[in-house]
């Protein structure tokens, strides 16, 4: 393959990546906040306020490189995907520009009324602006999604002057495996929101700091977390279902199956070895699985990667143990949520729960992570599923333009992400602020 | 290829997008070119960040959208100027997030080094943004080395000719005009005055650069060739320069939202100019006239046309209402500790 090839999606994994560092955080914790700042509004409980005030701190630290970290995305189809642009442009390009028209206009005018705001407007103007910039946020992820899933499952285009053209806008608005992606990726990030609020609780809980104030806000992010948990299960196996019909050489790529058969096993782990085109190890099969997974059929026919020559397969080994990441945290995630919820009304006393939750923090961001590997590495090599290849989708440009650009990046966004965790880390330890209203009215920046 | 009245319209509404993104992020760009001529210490270029705090990320979205509609509706001038301007893009790009950073974070930790740090960082970064955008302009207006099938003959320094860069100065000194408007309207005391005296400094550069930049471009671009053809056109650059010549005034009187104002429409002006001159073009060769990409030959289909623009027409006139209440509830003075 094409050195500038790979270099563009090596920059493209990692800059799309650390976007997602960004957005579940983004999307889970406007939406808590959100609900504090009403809980204040309808209780009129002070502990309420300063919560909405300490998680809304944390959000905007962590709201500011999900920002910018968009930009460059939206730059590099254009930069660095040119053929994918001119093929795709009038179908994909839409979404982009109803996105933002409708989406992140939304999210940046809101965001600054409530964070300015605050202290001169009415509480009740504050409480409309974090709720318009959490629906702002939520439109943006499934506009951007049902993008995304265009391309796993491209609907409603006709081939038209050598590019995709719409045929139907109702068809892309309604494909059912954007929409899938929607209801599975937007509760990942309140999964990870939930355990970020519980997390940080658990940490001034095991400290014996403010004691009836993270009581609050554990009890509140116990029950949400476990509702989307659920929920995660649910519509991932749907997800699943999708996949299976509509991209098998991701189905087998997940599952490591090489050779087509009826009433598929499911490994839990195997060691699959693309030279060899099987997996050396497997181990802790699941008779059937996989069939009834896909198919809701023990004996189901799954067929193997070897039905596809070499050229057509995705990467196996990072397919399938993304997914197995995915999936167990997604078990854990259900179990530790349980646990919180039986101990919400005295989480202090159990600190072995609570050190779990502290230690856990990272994981949701491994799980998103994964899924999002195994949804955009599986689709290899196509980036479009079954119309365009990757490798046909590539910029004229020279490898050296992006052999400087690619680095820049690492160096860049390395040093944003160190400062950007070490503060919202240094915020979280200082705990929340004793409100003082009538003497704090200068602006909070 | 024949064309059709949706590619006018998104002509337009593409032309537009770039205008307003001009007159808005170009203040809060502007400000941070000049952080250092009015905040002469920390305390002060503290100031400098919370009269800009809230509005910079809505101004940027702008950006976005006009990215995202060239995409949308003209997807081979988005793919061919994107890929052609990779190094000034992703140049650009760099600079735009280390500003937009340094204004979210700069505040949140008390510590001397830390500030300096975000201060030069927001500062290089605006300036640097600033000029990366007029020379990106210019050298459209200009016209690039682009063959027929799109692929781009030149490299970052191709872009540095004199016409170029004199669109990056001009950007430079038009949006510092602008930044120093906004600065004397939003501050107090000592800070809004000295805002004042170097916006009207600033302002007898800029002019110079405008007075060359309008005659360059009649030496270089084929900007003028429209107007020849309908004189009733030049009611935009006339009521640019209009504009422009009612700063000096408006901020000796004190006048500094219509300082603003009036900086804001000479920039406004001046885009609807330039666009107006480069139509039908969007994206002109210098190789050839007939390789340029048009509105009408790089265009979306009529259907995705037609959808964009009932999109664009509920929703603009939705997204002006909010900013607009926004900047009116937001109107405050950001106290001089
Ligand atoms: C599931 C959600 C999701 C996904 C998959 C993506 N984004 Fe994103 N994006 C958001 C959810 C989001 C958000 C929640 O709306 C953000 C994150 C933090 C924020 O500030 O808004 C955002 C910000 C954001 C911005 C800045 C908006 C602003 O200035 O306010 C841009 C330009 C993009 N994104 C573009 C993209 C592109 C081109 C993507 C695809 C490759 C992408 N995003 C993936
Ligand atoms: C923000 C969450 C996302 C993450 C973490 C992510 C992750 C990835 C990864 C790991 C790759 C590299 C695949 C490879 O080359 O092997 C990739 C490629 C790509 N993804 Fe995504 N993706 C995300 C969202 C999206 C969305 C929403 C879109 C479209 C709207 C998209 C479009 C693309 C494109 C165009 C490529 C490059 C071409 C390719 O390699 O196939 N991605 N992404
Ligand atoms: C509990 C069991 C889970 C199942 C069965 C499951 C299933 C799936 C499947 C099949 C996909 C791939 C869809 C595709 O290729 O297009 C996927 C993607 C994804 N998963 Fe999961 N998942 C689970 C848990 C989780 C958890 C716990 C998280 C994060 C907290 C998560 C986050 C994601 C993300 C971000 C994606 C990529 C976006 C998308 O395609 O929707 N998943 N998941």
């Amino acid at each position: 393959m094409e050195i500038i090839v790979w270099l563009s999606r090596l920059q493209f994994a990692t800059t799309a990546m650390f976007h997602f560092l960004f957005v579940p955080l983004t999307l889970g914790l406007s939406f808590l906040t959100a609900i504090y700042q009403t809980l204040w509004l309808k209780t009129g409980d002070e502990d309420y306020k300063r919560a909405a005030r300490f998680w809304g701190k944390l959000f905007i630290i962590n709201f500011g490189l999900g920002v910018v970290t968009g930009i460059t995305l939206e730059f590099q189809f254009g930069t660095n995907w040119r053929h994918y642009s001119e093929f795709v442009g009038d179908v994909f390009g839409p979404l982009l520009a109803i996105e933002a028209t409708m989406a992140f206009f939304l999210e940046s005018v809101f965001i600054a009324i409530w964070w300015f705001g605050w202290n001169r407007l009415s509480p009740k103007i504050t409480t409309l602006a974090i709720w318009l910039t959490t629906i702002g946020s939520n439109i943006s992820a499934l506009w951007i999604l049902l993008a995304n899933g265009w391309m796993q499952n491209p609907v409603g285009y006709v081939i038209k002057n050598g590019r995709a053209e719409l045929a139907s806008f109702w068809d892309v608005f309604t494909n059912s495996f954007g929409w899938l992606e929607f209801l599975h990726t937007v509760p990942a990030g309140y999964v990870l929101g939930g355990f970020f609020v519980l997390g940080i609780s658990a940490y001034h809980l095991l400290k014996k700091n403010e004691l009836t104030f993270f009581k609050k806000s554990f009890k509140v992010g116990a029950i949400w977390t476990l509702i989307w948990s659920i929920s995660l299960l649910i519509t991932g196996h749907f997800h699943g279902e999708e996949v299976a019909k509509k991209q098998p050489t991701k189905l087998a790529a997940m599952e490591a199956i090489w050779e087509t058969k009826k009433g598929a096993d499911f490994p839990l782990i195997a060691f699959p070895d693309e030279k060899k085109e099987k997996n050396v190890v497997e181990v802790l099969k699941i008779p059937g699985l996989v069939s009834f997974l896909s198919y809701n059929d023990f004996s189901a026919e799954i067929k193997g990667l070897k039905e596809w020559p070499k050229e057509e397969r995705p990467p196996v080994v990072l397919t399938f143990w993304s997914f197995r990441i995915m999936v167990g945290l997604g078990l854990l995630f259900i179990l530790l949520s349980i646990w919180a919820v039986i101990k919400r009304k005295n989480p202090e006393n159990y600190p072995l729960l609570l050190r779990l939750l502290l230690i856990n923090i990272p994981l949701p961001y491994i799980a998103c992570e994964a899924g999002w590997i195994v949804t955009d590495v599986g689709r290899q090599p196509w980036i479009i599923y079954g119309l365009l290849k990757t490798n046909d989708a590539v910029s004229p440009i020279s490898a050296s333009q992006v052999g400087i650009s690619f680095p820049a990046f690492i160096v860049v966004y390395s040093i944003l992400g160190i400062i950007c965790f070490w503060l919202i880390i240094k915020y979280a330890r200082k705990g929340p602020e004793v409100e003082n209203s009538k003497i704090k009215t200068s602006i909070d920046y | 290829m024949e064309g059709n009245i949706y590619q006018v319209i998104w002509y337009i509404l593409w032309a537009v997008l770039w205008t307003v993104y001009f007159v808005l992020d170009g203040f809060d760009l502007g400000a941070g070119s000049i952080l250092y001529f009015i905040g002469k210490n920390q305390k002060e270029r503290t100031v400098v960040y919370q009269a800009i705090g809230p509005f910079w990320d809505g101004n940027e979205v702008w950006l976005i959208t006009a990215g995202g509609a060239t995409f949308a509706a003209f997807p081979k001038t988005y793919a061919v100027m994107f890929s052609s301007l990779y190094s000034p893009l992703l140049l650009l790009l760099f600079c735009l997030i280390i500003r937009g950073i340094a204004v979210e974070y700069r505040n949140k930790y008390e510590n001397f080094i830390w500030k300096n740090l975000w201060d030069l960082a927001f500062f290089l970064g605006s300036i640097l943004a600033t000029f990366l955008l007029g020379v990106a302009f210019a050298n459209i207006f200009q016209g690039l080395p682009i063959d027929e099938k799109g692929n781009y003959h030149g490299n970052l320094f191709t872009l540095l000719n004199p016409y170029g860069i004199l669109g990056g100065f001009l950007f430079v000194f038009c949006f510092a005009v602008h930044g120093a408007n906004w600065l004397a309207f939003k501050t107090e005391g000592r800070l809004a005055e000295r805002a004042a005296s170097l916006g009207k400094k600033l302002w007898i550069v800029a002019i110079i650069l405008a007075a060359l930049f309008f005659s360059g471009s009649y030496l270089s671009t084929d900007l003028w060739k429209n107007y020849f053809n309908h004189p009733i056109l030049c009611i935009f650059p006339v009521l640019s320069l209009t504009a422009f010549f009612l700063v000096p005034p408006m901020l000796s009187k004190e006048k500094y939202l219509k300082a603003w104002i009036a900086s804001g429409l000479g920039i406004f002006g001046f885009s609807a100019w330039a666009f107006i001159g480069l139509f039908p073009n969007m994206f002109p060769s210098s190789l050839n006239s007939s390789w340029s990409l048009t509105c009408f030959n790089s265009s979306s289909s009529v259907l995705t046309l037609k959808i964009m623009t009932i999109v664009a027409f509920i929703f603009v006139p939705i997204i002006l209402a909010y900013t607009i209440w926004a900047y009116k509830i937001l109107h405050f003075k950001v106290p001089t500790q």
